[in-house]
């Protein structure tokens, strides 16, 4: 009990210092996740604007399967991607394996089945009066979709923010295609991994608080959001 | 323009709606379209408005006797104001102002023209309110400022009154009486109500198993 308290000054302690290698870890985590998070809103919302405004064959497939990915353990992420980029995978040659890039791929890859279904909901949710008034009013078929598109902006953000979480606190994937190398590829759920395997509960912790830090201000944030967007009629 | 119908015919999963719908409309003054519900008033409205398609018989839009190509532009040129208004998540403005963006039209010209849309209806203080929250009557007269702005030059109106109250169904047949008074905007609406019919009606169309007759007064 007494070494858990103790744990818990000097992480606060670590925190109020935030000295550079801290600091370095906090950064490339945000670094990674965040352009994770926008490769996959740039496609995963157009993905889930299709799925939700055009009908087309194989669309119930592609929104199961879409559904399906969103819960992709990261570890197989990781596998896959790690194979993808070994020396003898087929883009091995790029020598990408070991680098934030490539931890960048991995995490892309969880983020956008989650985007895109997300948006999907966001989208169809949509009143189909929306679309029908735009075009009311002379909307051409590209001016609907961006109608709808606005109309769905807090669900879309809140798509974004849930990627964003769920990427920032996965260790699975990162860890096997970025190999947690110190200044370079460490971020933070590595770190609270391997310094736990350490004993090394300080700086473990202190990540750990850090993180839950960050976790919140983004749920407050969303919740936010949503609230903005619940505006109603009385 | 004027606008001929002519043998309209549309089916709603095998059954019909519309069997043989003709009419002329001159281009100018009020007609109110009446009949019992699921009659098929509001799918003429919306096949006249060029948002559906019939499945038989013709469309004939004419200027100076000449016909008008069906397109977006002859789409631009009227409107449809929806029994229930689909009010985007933003200002009464940014409402307003959504068929003249379309248009790419802004700066002064599309404020000037907002304002005397909003002003019109009665609403130029809610401007900058969100429009989810206005009442329903205000959302309905909103419904009818964001077909103002783009001064159609024909204004369909699908049952304006349904769902407001006395006091805001008294507000939207002023409105009406004015855009007649103005008579650049032919309107042709929908109504199930009989004494409005008769204070709004230049022309009173009567629909019946799918067909379309003039009343006489």
């Amino acid at each position: 009990m007494d070494s858990l308290l103790q744990g818990f000054i000097q992480a606060f302690k670590l925190i109020l210092h935030l000295d550079q290698t801290l600091f370095g870890i906090i950064f490339l985590s945000l670094k990674v996740s965040g352009s994770a998070l926008l490769i996959a809103t740039a496609f995963g919302l157009p993905v889930g604007a299709l799925l939700g405004l055009k009908r087309f064959p194989g669309r119930d497939l592609a929104i199961s399967s879409v559904n399906t990915l969103m819960g992709l353990p990261p570890v197989v992420v990781g596998l896959f991607v790690y194979l993808l980029l070994s020396r003898k995978g087929p883009l091995g040659f790029m020598g990408l394996l070991y680098s934030p890039t490539a931890m960048v791929v991995a995490q892309t890859i969880l983020a956008l089945p989650i985007v895109s279904a997300l948006c999907h909901t966001a989208i169809v949710n949509i009143d189909p009066i929306i679309r029908l008034s735009a075009r009311t009013l002379g909307a051409t078929p590209g001016q609907e979709t961006i109608a709808v598109i606005r109309e769905a902006r807090y669900g879309i953000f809140s798509a974004v923010i849930a990627a964003f979480g769920r990427v920032m606190a996965e260790v699975g994937s990162i860890l096997i295609v970025g190999g947690n190398i110190a200044g370079y590829t460490r971020v933070m759920t590595t770190t609270i991994a391997l310094e736990t395997d350490k004993g090394n509960f300080e700086l473990a912790l202190a990540l750990g608080i850090i993180l839950l830090a960050i976790s919140f201000v983004i749920n407050a944030v969303l919740h936010g959001v949503q609230k903005k967007g619940a505006v109603k009629t009385g | 323009m004027k606008l001929h119908i002519a043998h309209i015919r549309k089916d709603y999963n095998g059954k019909p709606v519309l069997k043989d719908c003709s009419y002329a409309f001159k281009g100018s003054g009020t007609y109110v379209l009446m009949g019992p519900n699921g009659c098929g008033k509001s799918t003429l409205l919306r096949i006249c408005s060029l948002l559906e398609e019939p499945d038989g018989g013709a469309l004939l839009f004419q200027e100076n006797g000449a016909p008008l190509i069906r397109d977006l532009a002859l789409r631009r040129r009227m409107t449809l104001v929806l029994p229930r208004t689909g009010v985007f998540n933003t200002t009464a403005f940014n409402n307003a102002a959504y068929g003249l963006k379309v248009r790419g039209i802004d700066g002064n010209l599309l404020k000037r023209e907002v304002d005397r849309a909003l002003d019109f209806v009665g609403l130029a203080h809610k401007s900058g309110q969100n429009a989810l929250t206005l009442s329903s009557g205000e959302t309905q007269r909103l419904g009818i400022a964001r077909a103002l702005a783009i001064a159609p030059e024909i204004l369909f109106l699908d049952e304006p009154t349904a769902s407001v109250d006395e006091e805001n169904t008294a507000i939207i047949e002023s409105i009406i009486g004015d855009l007649k008074k103005e008579s650049r905007t032919m309107v042709i609406m929908t109504t199930h109500d009989k004494d409005q019919a008769a204070r709004l009606a230049d022309t009173l169309l009567f629909m019946t198993e799918g067909r379309v007759e003039e009343q006489k007064p």
